[in-house]
């Protein structure tokens, strides 16, 4: 499902290409090249989606936002959480695929 | 048992109480209604959050919902799924593509099945994965079998900026991006057509928010203005569907007709204009598209600009790839349910012949489709007592 968890940047490259995203503790890298230069400033929120960042969030709206999702999170074990976060960008399709292709490939 | 599970994931939602206080508004809003109404979901998603978090069976029996066609595997007609395992198993290619795809049928099996038989077919998180794949094979060439609607167009366009920019030599693009505004106009006008055939008019619609976040709801604006029905953009929680729902509900009742935002943490109007340039630098629109169940919608898919034709696979692979249309098993409704004509249970080998683990169609592969959101969600009713 697209929950949409906030993510907060915490880390740009140096050609501002990529940044690293802080999502509920779980850290990834995402790709900046859908924002114009300048736009994502460390500390801002953002929206993903499938690598890249959409867009920001309004910071009040957003830790809002969080306050739900750790609510919903607290009910999940370590791996469901983790699995949670990971697949939030994308849709429920692709992160369910996603998730049967690692295992598989992590079987083989 | 099924009950339970759904009632503690209700329960588990922080905002169980903000959902039952909009039920509560929406069924006091409803009594005021002159007559149903019938609000579209455009997107896979909102389907599933609608079944997942049960809202048909805490709305009131005047408000139907009716599912749109909003799933980009759904939609993909046979003739490109062809296409897309014709590509597979050319001699030095690695096709790589996003989410279900790789499971639905074709004419000659699914791209599961020509990785079964040899081909080298991958799935990716993110389309920028080709980059990595394309520099470890740099004998062979790397398809990316493109899909989405707004949401994920101008992350492909990227993928071509990045392509062009850094002189990569082999990655090529087959695109199946498609827009959705043209295939709302598309489902309401073919009702006009035949209205007398159709009692599932359509009244209102919620608008997909991910869409917006890069398209703006300003391509919603004809539909009120032109087609008077009311959009509203709104969020995949079910907090921001049952807002979203409300919001329609007021319109009706305050006899306004507009486009709304429910989502706006995210989305405005104008949307994301540096993806939108992105789009229009490297893709144009083509004169038709067909969808399955649909059929063709004029101006309602992407192709890459002609400038750009060595990369485009449809072209460069074009005296391989087949030319003819295919038609749907003729037992799967899927086409009905994704002019939102009918609902999944009303398909006679739903859940019989057709199944998540044996899908006969599309809206039963794709996790985003309808008919797995009946059949996971389907069964599950509220208990009284939550």
């Amino acid at each position: 499902m697209c929950l949409s968890i906030p993510s907060k940047v915490v880390k740009i490259s140096e050609d501002e290409t990529m940044c690293t995203v802080d999502t509920m503790g779980v850290k990834r890298d995402a790709n900046l090249m859908m924002m114009e230069d300048g736009d994502v400033s460390l500390g801002d929120y953002v929206l993903l989606h499938i690598g890249f960042v959409m867009n920001k969030i309004d910071e009040e709206e957003a830790l809002s936002s969080i306050d739900t999702y750790k609510e919903i999170l607290n009910h999940m074990d370590e791996e469901e959480r983790q699995r949670a976060i990971l697949e939030d960008d994308e849709c429920a399709a692709r992160g369910a695929t996603y998730t049967e292709e690692i295992k598989s490939n992590e079987g083989t | 048992m099924k009950e339970l599970e759904l009632k503690n994931l209700y329960d588990d939602f922080r905002d169980a109480k903000t959902i039952k206080a909009y039920a509560k508004i929406i069924a006091e809003d409803a009594k005021k209604l002159k007559r149903p109404i019938n609000i579209m979901e455009v997107c896979g998603g909102h389907t599933h959050t609608i079944m997942k978090f049960g809202l048909p069976q805490l709305l009131p029996s005047n408000i139907n919902f009716i599912h749109g066609p909003g799933c980009p595997v759904c939609i993909m007609p046979k003739e490109r799924i062809d296409h897309a395992y014709v590509l597979s198993m050319q001699e030095n290619v690695i096709l790589v593509t996003l989410g279900d795809m790789i499971k639905i049928p074709g004419s000659n099996g699914s791209l599961q099945d020509a990785r079964a038989k040899g081909a080298d077919v991958r799935f990716v998180y993110s389309p920028m994965e080709c980059i990595k794949i394309a520099h470890e094979n740099p004998d062979k060439k790397v398809i990316f079998f493109a899909i989405g609607f707004e949401t994920t167009t101008p992350m492909t366009a990227v993928l071509v900026k990045e392509v062009i920019s850094k002189k990569i030599k082999n990655i090529l693009f087959h695109i199946n991006h498609v827009t959705v505004p043209e295939v709302m106009v598309e489902l309401i006008d073919s009702r006009d057509v035949h209205v007398d055939s159709y009692n599932n008019e359509i009244d209102a619609f919620l608008g997909p928010s991910h869409v917006s976040v890069i398209s703006g709801s300003k391509i919603y604006e004809k539909f009120p203005k032109d087609y008077e029905r009311p959009v509203v953009v709104t969020g995949f929680e079910p907090v921001d569907a049952m807002q979203g729902i409300s919001m329609i509900i007021k319109q009706f009742l305050e006899k306004r007709c507009e486009l709304e935002i429910q989502y706006k943490r995210v989305v405005s109007y104008d949307g994301n204009l540096k993806a939108q340039d992105l789009i229009n630098t490297y893709f144009e629109k083509m004169s038709l598209f067909r969808w399955r169940g649909i059929g063709n919608v004029p101006d309602s898919g992407l192709k890459l600009r002609d400038e750009y034709a060595q990369y485009d696979a449809e072209k460069v692979y074009s005296s391989v790839l087949p030319i003819s249309q295919i038609e749907d098993h003729k037992l799967c409704i899927c086409g009905d349910i994704l002019r939102g004509m009918a609902k999944p249970k009303e398909c006679t080998i739903f859940g019989t012949a057709c199944k998540p683990t044996s899908p006969v169609g599309s809206c039963m592969v794709s996790s985003e489709g309808a008919c797995a959101a009946y059949y996971k969600y389907g069964n599950l009713t509220f208990s009284t007592t939550t």
